[in-house]
C-alpha cells in the first residue's frame, strides 16, 4: 500500500464520524494551545526577567566580603573577615581586563533640600559607575573622578528624588544635606524605574569614601568591577581572586560574576518555564486518553471490518498503520488548530495586555505538534495493536 | 490443487472441547463448482475459513497448489488470501464509508497494485457485474443485489483461483439471489473454482459437486456425472 492509499483511507476514516474526530481532536487542541499560551508567558517572563537583570550590562563581576562556606564549628581567629576597602577596589584596576572599579556602600538616610526633605536609599559609588552600570546622568555630570579617598562631598539624584524635591526646577549647583552632611547636587540621573522592587530612581548618589563616613562603616558592601568585552568571566574572577588574596591574606570574599548570576536564574526561569510547558501538559494527556478512548471504540465498533480486511489479504501491519494513522492524524490535526490558538492567543494577549510579557519559543511549537502526533502515536497503539492481533474469523463474525 | 488429509480444528468453548472439523478428507481440482451443506453445526464455515486460511486446523495437512499451506506463517496466508482467494460473505461486509469502486479496489490496495493498473480492473469488473453506473455510489444507497454484487466485484478483482461464498445469497430475496448464483456461476464457467456453502437446497443442487457435511466428516460426496 502506499502512503497515498494510507493516507485515503485514514482520511474517510477520519471524516466519515467528523464530529467524533472533531471533538477528539478539540482535547488535542486545546492541551496544545495550554502547553503553547503557558510556555510563551513562561519564556517571556524568563526573557523579561533576564532583560531586567542585564540591563546594567553582563560583564560585571561583584567582590563581597565574607566567604561563602559552612564550617562545623567557629574556627576562631581564621574565620576573621578583613573588611573590603576602597583601596581593594582600586588595586582591582591594575588587573589587564578590568575597565572599572568601584566600591558600594548602601544606607538610608534623610536627604534635605532648601524647602523639604525624604528618607531615601544612599547609595555610595565612584565615579565609575555610569559605565559599570551603563546608566547615565539625564542633567548635569556624573561624580568627578576625584581621589576616591578624599572625594569632595558631590551629589547625584535619582529622577525620582529630584522630582520629590525640587520639581521641576534644575537643582544643579543646588546645596542638600545628607543625614547632616553638606553636599551640592551635580547631576540628576535618568530614568530606570524599579529593578525587582528597588526604585533606582529614588536615589541620591554619592561617593563612596563620603558614604562610609556618613554611614560609619568600616567597609566596602561589595565592589564592583567591569571587565572588557570578551574576557572570560572565569579568568577575571581568578585574577580579583588572587589580587585579593594578595592583599588580604586568605580568601575572604566572594567573587560572583554576571555571567554566573544570570545563568543560574536562566535556568531557575528555564524551570518555571518547563513547570507551566508540564501544567499545559497535564490537558494534553487528558486529550490523549480521549484518543485512546474513541480509537479504542473505533476499534470495537470496526472489528467486522478487521476481519473483512485480513480476509482481502491485509498484513497485521497494514491493520495497526490504518488505526495507528487514525489516531496520529486526529492528533496532529488537533496539535496544528491547538498550534494556532495557542500562538494566535499568545498573539492577541501581546495586543490586548503590552505589558505582558509574550513570547511563543517556535521550536516549542514545533515540539507540540511533533509530541501531539507522537501522543495520537502512543493512544493509538494499544487499539491498533488490539486490531492488528483480532482473529480473523471472530472479527468476521463481529456485526 | 487443493487437498485436504485428515484435517481436524477443534475449539475449546467454555472449558468443553468442540470438535468443528474432524478427520476431513477432501480433493478439489481446479475450475470445480461445489456447494457445501449440512445441518448448522456441522462445520461448513469451518471449512471455509480452513479452505480460505483464515483459520488453519488443528490438525492434518492442507496443500493449496503442491504448497503446504499449513507450514505458512500470518504474513504468508495473508499473501496467498490476496492472490489466490475469493471471499463472498452473507452480511457483504462492505465498508460503509467506501463507494462502490472504492471497495472494489480495496484489495489491490493492499496488495500494493499501481494506481493506474488498479483504475483498469476496477472498471472491468464493474462493468462485468453490471455496477458502471454504481460506481461512486455508498453501499448505503445500493439496493441489496448490487451490494453482493459489488462484493463479488471486490472478491474477482484480484482474479483469484478460488472464490469461497458462505451463504452468499443468505440475506437476499429469490430473485436477487438467483441472480447473483447466475453470476458466481458464470464466473465459474470463465474457470474460478466455486466453492458455496448454502442452507438453500435448490441452490445447492445446482453445483456439480455436492458434499455433505455432519459432525465435521463428509457424509455425501455427489459429483454430477459428466461434469
Amino acid at each position: 500500500m502506499t502512503v497515498a492509499d494510507y493516507l485515503r483511507l485514514t482520511w474517510r476514516s477520519v471524516t466519515a464520524l467528523w464530529l467524533r474526530s472533531l471533538l477528539t481532536g478539540l482535547g488535542i487542541a486545546i492541551g496544545t494551545a495550554a502547553v503553547i499560551l503557558l510556555t510563551s508567558l513562561g519564556e517571556g517572563l524568563n526573557r523579561f526577567v533576564l532583560a531586567e537583570f542585564s540591563q546594567f550590562g553582563t560583564n560585571i563581576v561583584a567582590v563581597n566580603p565574607g566567604r561563602q562556606s559552612t564550617y562545623g564549628a567557629s574556627i576562631g581567629i581564621f574565620g576573621i573577615v578583613r573588611p573590603l576597602t576602597i583601596e581593594d577596589a582600586e588595586s582591582l584596576r591594575r588587573i589587564p581586563q578590568i575597565q572599572a572599579s568601584m566600591g558600594l556602600i548602601q544606607g538610608n538616610a534623610e536627604v534635605e533640600a532648601a524647602h523639604r526633605s525624604r528618607r531615601t536609599t544612599v547609595l555610595g559609588v565612584g565615579s565609575d559607575m555610569p559605565r559599570i552600570f551603563s546608566f547615565e546622568p539625564e542633567l548635569g555630570r556624573f561624580l568627578p573622578p576625584d581621589d576616591p579617598q578624599v572625594a569632595r562631598p558631590f551629589a547625584v539624584l535619582g529622577s525620582k528624588i529630584h522630582h520629590e524635591l525640587f520639581n521641576e526646577d534644575v537643582p544643579l549647583g543646588e546645596k542638600i544635606r545628607i543625614a547632616g552632611s553638606r553636599f551640592r547636587v551635580v547631576g540628576v540621573m535618568e530614568s530606570k524605574g524599579q529593578i525587582l522592587g528597588f526604585d533606582m530612581d529614588d536615589v541620591v548618589y554619592i561617593p563612596t569614601a563620603r558614604a562610609l563616613e556618613l554611614f560609619n562603616r568600616e567597609g566596602l558592601m561589595e565592589i564592583d568591577a567591569l571587565y572588557s568585552e570578551g574576557a572570560s568571566a572565569r579568568d577575571i574572577a581568578e585574577a580579583i581572586g588572587a589580587t585579593l588574596t594578595a592583599r588580604h591574606g586568605r580568601r575572604d570574599f566572594t567573587i560572583t560574576t554576571q555571567e554566573e548570576m544570570l545563568s543560574t536564574l536562566g535556568s531557575v526561569l528555564d524551570v518555571l518555564t518547563f513547570a507551566v510547558g508540564a501544567l499545559g501538559g497535564i490537558s494534553l494527556c487528558v486529550g490523549a486518553i480521549g484518543i485512546l478512548t474513541i480509537m479504542t471504540i473505533a476499534v470495537r465498533e470496526r472489528t467486522a471490518e478487521v476481519g473483512l480486511l485480513r480476509a482481502l489479504g491485509a498484513r497485521r501491519r497494514q491493520i495497526l498503520a490504518l488505526f495507528l494513522g487514525e489516531a496520529v492524524v486526529v492528533a496532529a490535526l488537533g496539535g496544528a488548530t491547538g498550534l494556532v490558538l495557542g500562538a494566535g492567543g499568545g498573539q492577541l494577549l501581546r495586543l490586548a495586555v503590552p505589558a505582558l510579557p509574550v513570547h511563543t519559543p517556535w521550536e516549542f511549537a514545533a515540539a507540540a505538534l511533533a509530541v501531539s502526533s507522537f501522543i495520537g502515536l502512543v493512544a493509538g497503539a494499544l487499539p491498533a495493536y488490539r486490531a492488528a492481533g483480532l482473529d480473523p474469523v471472530a472479527a468476521l463474525r463481529a456485526e | 490443487m487443493i487437498e485436504l488429509a485428515g484435517v481436524h480444528r477443534d475449539f475449546v468453548v467454555g472449558g468443553e472441547r468442540v470438535y468443528a472439523l474432524n478427520g476431513l478428507d477432501l480433493v478439489i481440482d481446479e475450475g470445480e463448482y461445489i456447494s457445501i451443506m449440512g445441518p448448522s453445526g456441522s462445520g461448513k464455515s469451518t471449512l471455509l475459513h480452513i479452505l480460505g486460511l483464515l483459520d488453519r486446523p488443528t490438525q492434518g495437512l492442507y496443500r493449496m497448489d503442491g504448497v503446504n499451506m499449513t507450514d505458512l506463517n500470518d504474513e504468508q496466508r495473508a499473501r496467498v488470501r490476496g492472490e489466490k482467494i475469493g471471499f463472498v460473505f452473507q452480511f457483504f461486509h462492505l465498508i460503509p464509508r467506501l463507494s462502490a469502486a472504492e471497495n472494489i479496489e480495496l484489495p489491490l490496495m493492499l496488495a500494493g497494485i499501481a494506481p493506474g493498473e488498479r483504475g483498469r480492473r476496477v472498471e472491468a469488473v464493474l462493468a462485468a457485474t453490471g455496477l458502471t453506473d454504481r460506481a461512486r455510489h455508498l453501499p448505503s444507497q445500493l439496493s441489496a443485489g448490487q451490494r453482493q454484487r459489488t462484493a463479488i466485484a471486490r472478491a474477482t478483482v484480484t482474479e483469484p483461483t478460488v472464490l469461497l461464498a458462505d451463504e452468499p445469497t443468505g440475506n437476499l430475496d429469490r430473485v436477487t439471489g438467483a441472480e447473483v448464483i447466475k453470476l458466481l456461476e458464470g464466473l465459474n464457467i470463465q474457470g474460478i473454482t466455486l466453492i458455496l456453502v448454502t442452507h438453500d437446497p435448490e441452490i445447492g443442487r445446482r453445483a456439480t459437486r455436492r458434499i455433505r457435511l455432519v459432525d465435521g466428516r463428509i457424509a455425501e460426496d455427489d459429483r454430477e456425472v459428466g461434469a
